[in-house]
């Protein structure tokens, strides 16, 4: 039992690591001299390393939105989860805490999806989509797994 | 200790003094507005004297790209002096009000032109030293949203939701846990009455009327009788 607990908040706290690292790391789309992501815009140009503010799209404002929700709603699920493995009666799921992570997961879908979409709007045609851009697709499964074993979980002994 | 306190309040009071000489200006960071539309350029400050009759404000231009700037508009001597030969003439006007320490000029049918940077001077007399401040004029055909309003308003605008959903469940339990205590409260109270035998207490009334909810709360009663036998 304890080892399963365990195995379950390590899912849980990989995937929040993973959303983490996704939204910081600036490597959305890399090219051969210039990097982007959610926030800014970097390439090497003669003169050296020089970054600008991402564009002011309404897009990419609500992809930004949509990965810091789901980093809050993912937090919130850890918290219930401790809450209710203290609270939650004999018998009981965890339906909470794993609403809160499935929830999660739908935002980073969606904050992906948007960016995939919109992407050769506002990324230059030399670059490919990065490894944090793929890390948010890995974290999107991660969350959603970790969230259906919370719903169908009961809570014993 | 005391001579500590003593210490404190000299140097205290000694540099108090130098700073409320100072005078500090006001205005915005940076202004966006559409070409051909009117501008509102704010410029206020705060001085520890008085505002004196001989407050004097007076704005200056740089446009982006040159060198020099040169003035366009002063206050001084309770009459305003607007630019009437330069790239403002005609456009511009004192909307501000000198006694309530407000010198804000408004600029009309703004051009590309006039992109460039705004820099108030106020002097209210004896306090005349102070920094000035400058505010960036920027014009677009089309006024782009701010990085970052669209962010927050997503982010507010769930997490809102969340609260009010939470708030909504706790109030419903709220709502339902109390008409169950008045239940049992108008149930000990009928209990009561019978033991004594003398109609001296009186029963507290159930606080809803009508016959069919009457029916559905006896009901209720008897399931909660039963499901305490059961116990």
């Amino acid at each position: 039992m304890l080892l399963l607990l365990l195995g379950i908040v390590i899912l849980h706290i990989a995937a929040l690591v993973l959303l983490f690292v996704s939204t910081i790391v600036n490597a959305w789309a890399t090219g051969s001299a210039s990097s982007s992501d959610l926030w800014k815009n970097c390439s090497t140009t003669n003169g050296g390393y020089h970054c600008d503010p991402a564009n002011t799209g309404e897009w990419i404002q609500a992809v930004q939105a949509l990965m810091i929700l789901s980093i809050i709603f993912s937090f919130i699920s850890l918290f219930l989860f401790f809450c209710q493995l203290f609270t939650l009666q004999k018998g009981g799921r965890f339906f909470l805490t794993g609403v809160f992570q499935i929830l999660a997961s739908l935002f980073v879908m969606s904050g992906a999806v948007i960016y995939t979409v919109m992407s050769p709007k506002w990324v230059p045609e030399t670059e490919a989509f990065g490894w944090a851009y793929i890390l948010a697709w890995v974290a999107f499964p991660l969350a959603l797994i970790s969230g259906l074993i919370y719903v169908i979980l009961r809570k014993r002994e | 200790m005391l001579t500590i306190l003593a210490l404190a309040s000299v140097i205290l009071l000694g540099i108090v003094p130098q700073q409320s000489e100072a005078i500090v200006i006001y205005t915005g960071w940076e202004r966006h507005a559409l070409v051909g539309s009117d501008i509102r350029l704010s410029c206020s400050f705060f001085s520890w004297r008085w505002t004196s009759d001989d407050v004097t404000f007076s704005w200056s231009y740089r446009a982006d790209g040159a060198r020099d700037s040169i003035s366009v508009f002063h206050y001084t001597g309770g009459a305003p002096y607007v630019d009437n030969k330069g790239p403002f003439r005609d456009r511009l006007e004192f909307v501000g009000n000198p006694g309530r320490r407000d010198g804000s000029i408004l600029l009309k049918n703004l051009d590309y032109g006039d992109n460039g940077t705004f820099t108030c001077d106020a002097k209210n007399p004896p306090d005349i030293v102070g920094r000035t401040s400058s505010v960036r004029l920027l014009v677009f055909d089309k006024v782009p949203i701010q990085a970052g309003v669209i962010t927050g308003a997503i982010i507010g605008a769930v997490l809102g939701l969340l609260v009010l959903i939470v708030v909504i469940y706790y109030l419903m339990r709220f709502l339902v846990a109390r008409r169950v205590f008045n239940l049992s409260v108008s149930k000990h109270g009928k209990k009561g009455k019978g033991k004594e035998g003398s109609q001296q207490r009186q029963v507290p009334v159930l606080s809803i009327g009508d016959p069919s909810k009457l029916k559905a709360t006896v009901s209720e009663k008897k399931k909660q009788e039963s499901r305490k036998d059961k116990k």
